[in-house]
């Protein structure tokens, strides 16, 4: 008894987080079973209505699992070809048509290696210092609501239209063949700001207030207060939040395609020339179509759809990328919030 | 004294460099957006200004037959917002079932493995999706649709599958949350009444969520509108106004024609692509703004 009202104390609370762990806790113990009125009463229409959503419910979920199955089963099948350690220690230099040497990606990686660097300089602080100042300054004035606001916009910019921006921005101060790594860099994070933002806000209203209280009491400032107390506790939930906004942005085609270009050989400056990225490689490669292998003068080997090949694993390797981050990301956002739910 | 418009004067110039530090990042973020839209404005200026003719000179604007810079661009936007349609209509329900098998149907185990695919599902790269559906999905409709339509068929139908598959998640994990928030009492009170299970979930669970879900369906149409890769990759592209959603090359929209045309515009075609880009830009921030209108209005905020 005493248990079901602190249930229904707590989900008058406005803090999401609490009723949902709340509410699982209320699943485990099955309360739902007994309040649930015994079959007999229903009538077999009713029943039967009830039976058929379930089906269907079942049946969206299988739905919904079919492209992920069919997505990964593809692009490990055609990606496992041509991973090899010349793949990836080789850029696409001298490769001709479909003859061997076959090429790499290693251009391709350390560009996307780059450009998410470059990204993650700009972002990184600017989205933690957005996030300090929308939680622990400004909670409710005028001008948090603002930016709050403007950050739901900014995470609703295409990607594309990020990309022209950048691409203008640059071509405004450099020319119509202003296409850098760091260009790139500057598109990516207008995608992610705003991720860093909300994951960061979420992880610093996480942190108990009775800390901050605790360090006011002792008489520290605000400002150290934020950095050794706040920070420190919710530094886990932020490189969660900063690896998850990666893994978001490190896939990202279309900005890449309009502001980095794309090059054969590799290129270690971000402040010059064009800059291969994964994404941008996988569609340079399934865009040129099947290579032409009839007419072989250099008596080498020669696949006709050794491009596609390329496609497929330099998809593998992207894919490896995120699937690492998410890992990492969400198994460390999980431990927080079962630590903090407690 | 010390509170005077939006800042804290005082605390801003007196005391506390960190809070100078924090104020102008949150500044940054405002600058950005401002710099976006004039930016934009400012490269997009040459092809507003320039005349007929001059747009003439560009190869892909002629072979379109428009006759101004607003018939080049009605088709794209037409295109692109009934893919974005067709796309959610496929999408929102698919969502809703998956929502409510995480939350009320599916055992523990079970739910934390949807969970996880939605996860995953969210963090495939769009090039990917777009090569899946080429030569995936594509395939598979062929099947069916045999030589009915083009083979393979790239049509708008099968873009909207790919961009249905692709917001899925988006939606799915915000009703998902919202739906996890429904308050136990109403849950109690509809099992009170007798309610089946399905019963429980129409009388409590729908209505409590039902602002919500609109305004995830507002923000997955968002993420809809912008995608490139999966249309440039999919899309048999051409201009028209046609509902005939299984025509071949009739159909491009505003973000697969920008990377479709980008590469090789010169500098009076890229200030039309940007034209372009920004109108995509207006009606995303329109559907994103109006989703923050609809999730504020509601009981539960996204």
């Amino acid at each position: 008894m005493s248990k079901i009202s602190s249930f229904r104390v707590n989900l008058l609370s406005k803090n999401g987080l609490k009723s949902k762990v709340l509410f699982k806790n209320i699943k485990n113990n099955r309360l739902s079973k007994f309040i649930k009125p015994s079959s007999r009463v229903i009538s077999r229409q009713r029943r039967q209505f009830d039976n058929f959503m379930k089906v269907l419910i079942f049946l969206s979920f299988i739905i919904v699992s079919i492209p992920l199955v069919s997505i990964i089963y593809i692009v490990v099948a055609n990606g496992l070809t041509q991973i090899t350690p010349y793949f990836l220690t080789h850029t696409m230099k001298g490769v001709m048509g479909g003859f061997s040497p076959f090429g790499g990606i290693l251009h391709a990686l350390v560009g996307t290696i780059l450009i998410t660097l470059g990204a993650m300089v700009i972002s990184i602080p600017i989205g933690i210092l957005t996030a300090i100042y929308l939680v622990e300054y400004a909670k409710g004035n005028k001008l948090s609501s603002i930016v709050n606001t403007l950050v739901d916009i900014m995470s609703g910019v295409p990607s594309i239209v990020a990309g022209l921006f950048a691409y203008s921005l640059f071509a405004l101060f450099f020319g119509p063949t202003a296409v850098f790594g760091i260009s790139g860099s500057l598109a990516l994070s207008v995608l992610m700001i705003p991720t860093i933002i909300r994951s960061t806000q979420e992880m610093l209203n996480l942190v108990p207030n009775q800390l901050r209280e605790a360090s006011y009491g002792l008489g520290v400032s605000k400002f150290r207060t934020i950095i050794k107390v706040v920070l420190p506790t919710a530094f886990s939930g932020i490189v969660t939040g900063v690896l998850l906004s990666i893994a978001r942005v490190i896939g990202e085609t279309a900005p890449l395609l309009l502001t980095a270009g794309s090059i054969d050989s590799l290129n270690l400056n971000l402040f010059s020339g064009r800059m291969m990225s994964l994404p941008v490689y996988i569609y340079n490669e399934y865009s040129q179509g099947l290579a032409v292998c009839t007419n072989n003068i250099f008596g080498a080997d020669c696949l006709s759809d050794i491009r596609m090949q390329r496609a497929w694993s330099a998809a593998l390797v992207l894919f490896i990328f995120i699937i690492i981050l998410n890992l990492v990301g969400t198994t460390i956002k999980k431990r927080i919030l079962k630590k903090r739910g407690k | 004294m010390s509170k005077i418009g939006i800042f804290n004067w005082h605390r801003l110039f007196k005391t506390d460099k960190f809070y100078l530090l924090v104020c102008a990042s949150s500044l940054f973020v405002l600058i950005i957006l401002f710099a976006i839209t004039v930016f934009l404005l400012f490269s997009a200026m040459p092809a507003l200004e320039s005349s007929q003719t001059g747009l003439l000179g560009i190869s892909w604007y002629k072979s379109s037959e428009a006759n101004n810079i607003l018939d080049f661009c009605l088709p794209l936007v037409f295109s692109t917002i009934l893919s974005s349609l067709l796309a959610l209509v496929i999408a929102l329900p698919v969502s809703i079932g998956v929502a409510l098998f995480i939350t009320f149907y599916a055992p523990p185990k079970l739910a934390a493995i949807a969970s996880w695919v939605i996860d995953i599902l969210a963090s495939i790269p769009s090039i990917v999706y777009g090569l899946w559906g080429i030569f995936v999905l594509c395939p598979f409709l062929n099947v069916f649709t045999g030589n009915l339509i083009s083979s393979p068929p790239r049509v708008l139908f099968t873009l909207s599958i790919v961009l249905a598959v692709m917001i899925i998640p988006i939606i799915t994990s915000i009703i998902r949350d919202i739906y996890t928030g429904t308050p136990h009492l109403d849950i109690e009170a509809a099992y009170g009444l007798g309610a089946t299970k399905w019963e429980m979930i129409r009388l409590s669970v729908l209505p409590y969520g039902a602002q919500g879900a609109m305004s995830a369906a507002m923000l997955g149409l968002g993420r809809a509108l912008g995608e490139t890769m999966a249309v440039l990759i999919i899309l048999s592209p051409g201009r028209s106004y046609s509902f005939n959603i299984f025509g071949v090359s009739s159909h491009q929209t505003i973000a697969g024609n920008i990377a479709a045309q980008f590469p090789e515009a010169n500098s009076l075609g890229v200030s039309l692509l940007t034209v372009t880009g920004l109108v995509l830009f207006i009606i995303t921030f329109l559907v994103n703004w109006a989703a923050k209108k609809i999730a504020k209005s509601g009981v539960a905020n996204v």
